[in-house]
């Protein structure tokens, strides 16, 4: 049977897809300084790369082979677009490129993909410009699976991408690593967009290509950045989240911690973080994403709910507190102090957290949760019914659903 | 090299954040002219001013030979630009770079903005 035996070589050809595509965009995109032409280049090198590759086999570096065909494709392009003297220009560039980086092709392509992240979540660009050049450019997804993610139409998708390219290219947005003192604060943007994508992918099951994009992307940063803590600190916080996802979903509805079925959890992933959070307290120059990810460590460590140390995690969210006074932080900081010393501390920390995130369904519910271990009923089903309102994910709300159909039975006991 | 239109603008005439005491502007007037010189020294500089207030402006318009002239800004707003430079950058960083010193100089918010061309138009 034919489809079968195809099989494997398209998921290899679809390996090779997700793991080269941004190093191929991102070499391209320097070579001819334009990342629509990038793109569509790379695209063309794949589609006769699908063509070609199960017939013949696969060239022994396909990066090189796809890097290699989406220029020749790029220039074909340019020589039929009637841009003479640009062109003469560009292929006298790429000649000189080419004699200088054959044979070292490997080495210059993850720089070209470390610039182009910084490019992509460029400062001057606005937030969601940031996260769909990300993920189209360097994820390697496709403009119907970003728009889904972000649930607008494929063509608000579509426009906010050409948008975000047209800016590049219009004003000048540089290709390169920032310096020095610049560094801090452009690294803080790429951190936060994968955090983000991350986050976005975490609220749905459903969406492992969001996860996976910013785990890949993490990787590649913290390989190429080993000089950077924060960068292993979101990688690891990352991984302990995703270790945990088996769990965290059931029948569509969220699994709260203190219920998750532990065996399901992703040990070799836990191992992984650990050993990243390890690292980072040894060279002990902690920071916001590192505190995260040693939470989340702490939490992994744990048998069962109530064998988490709760003093460890508080001491943890104390110090990411003088980092990041956030009411967030304090909302995490105050659940986790009720563990130790009970739900009447919990809640009056909670009410004072009220005003700062009214419209945060996450403060309702743990609320609401509280409420319910005071056996103050009436008041955890209102503050249950006011997270639902607020909830901004389908599980998050069939959850809270689910907690008020349980408390209803509870109350009748 | 490209060239960035860096502009700063008031609102209904006030420059926010604008020097209002004579030490205030004498201070403004040393940071503008210490600017300058850095802007002149590294060749960023092409060609800046201030700007009288939209109440001095007069559009023109040409209708079927006639010419019509109108008193006050082209633009139904309450923000007209104040004053701008234009400036030589590699790129936009380089650019933002002399945009923060500007804001500094200035105590104001500034647009940074690329040329799309520059100079005298080829037929």
């Amino acid at each position: 049977m034919k489809p079968v035996a195809s099989q494997p070589e398209a998921t290899t050809i679809e390996a090779v897809f997700r793991e080269v595509y941004g190093q191929a965009v991102a070499t391209l995109g320097r070579i001819f300084g334009d990342l629509t032409l990038a793109e569509d280049a790379v695209q063309d090198a794949f589609l006769v790369a699908s063509d070609q590759w199960p017939a013949r086999g696969f060239p022994p570096n396909p990066a090189g082979w796809i890097v290699t065909t989406a220029r020749n494709r790029a220039i074909d392009h340019l020589r039929r677009s009637d841009r003479g003297r640009e062109l003469e220009e560009l292929i006298n560039t790429t000649d000189r490129l080419g004699t200088e980086t054959r044979g070292d092709e490997e080495a210059a392509v993850p720089d070209d993909q470390l610039r182009l992240i910084f490019t992509c979540c460029h400062p001057s660009l606005r937030q969601e410009h940031q996260v769909a050049l990300t993920l189209r450019l360097l994820g390697g997804l496709s403009v119907p699976e970003v728009a889904r993610s972000f649930l607008v139409t494929e063509s608000t998708m579509a426009k906010r991408l050409v948008r975000a390219k047209y800016k590049i290219k219009a004003a000048g947005i540089p290709y390169r690593v920032p310096a020095g003192a610049e560094l801090p604060a452009r690294l803080g943007s790429v951190l936060s967009v994968l955090y983000l994508v991350y986050n976005t992918g975490a609220d749905d099951l459903e969406r492992e290509s969001l996860r996976s994009a910013a785990i890949r992307l993490a990787r590649t940063l913290a390989d190429l950045m080993p000089d950077e803590p924060e960068v292993a600190g979101l990688l690891a916080l990352m991984l302990l989240s995703e270790a945990r996802m088996p769990a965290r979903y059931e029948g569509g509805s969220v699994v709260l911690l203190a219920d998750q079925d532990r065996r399901l959890w992703d040990r070799a992933k836990i191992e992984e973080g650990h050993a990243i959070v390890q690292a980072c307290i040894r060279r002990d120059w902690p920071g916001p994403h590192q505190l995260q990810a040693a939470i989340q460590a702490v939490h992994c460590n744990a048998d069962s709910f109530a064998e988490t140390d709760w003093p460890q995690i508080v001491a943890l969210y104390d110090h990411l507190y003088v980092l990041r006074p956030t009411p967030v932080v304090a909302l995490n900081r105050a659940i986790a102090v009720g563990e130790i010393d009970g739900s009447e501390v919990a809640l009056e920390a909670l009410n004072d957290l009220a005003p700062d995130l009214d419209g945060y369904h996450l403060l309702h519910s743990a609320r609401a949760e509280t409420l319910r271990r005071l056996r103050r009923f009436a008041e955890a089903e209102a503050a249950y019914e006011r997270a639902a309102q607020l909830a901004n994910s389908e599980a998050d709300r069939r959850f809270l659903e689910h907690q008020i159909q349980s408390l209803q039975q509870e109350c009748t006991h | 090299m490209s060239q960035y239109l860096l502009s700063t603008y008031s609102v209904e005439g006030e420059v926010r954040g604008g020097p209002t005491t004579p030490e205030e502007m004498q201070g403004f007037m040393g940071r503008i002219v210490a600017l300058e010189t850095e802007m002149d020294a590294s060749g960023t500089f092409v060609f800046g001013g201030a700007l009288h207030g939209p109440d001095a402006a007069t559009v023109v318009r040409v209708n079927d030979g006639d010419t019509i002239m109108t008193d006050g800004p082209f633009a139904e707003s309450k923000e007209h630009i104040g004053g701008f430079y234009v400036i030589n950058a590699e790129d936009l960083d380089e650019a933002l770079v002399w945009g923060a010193k500007t804001a500094e100089a200035t105590n104001h918010s500034i647009e940074v903005r690329p040329f799309r061309a520059t100079g005298r138009a080829q037929a």
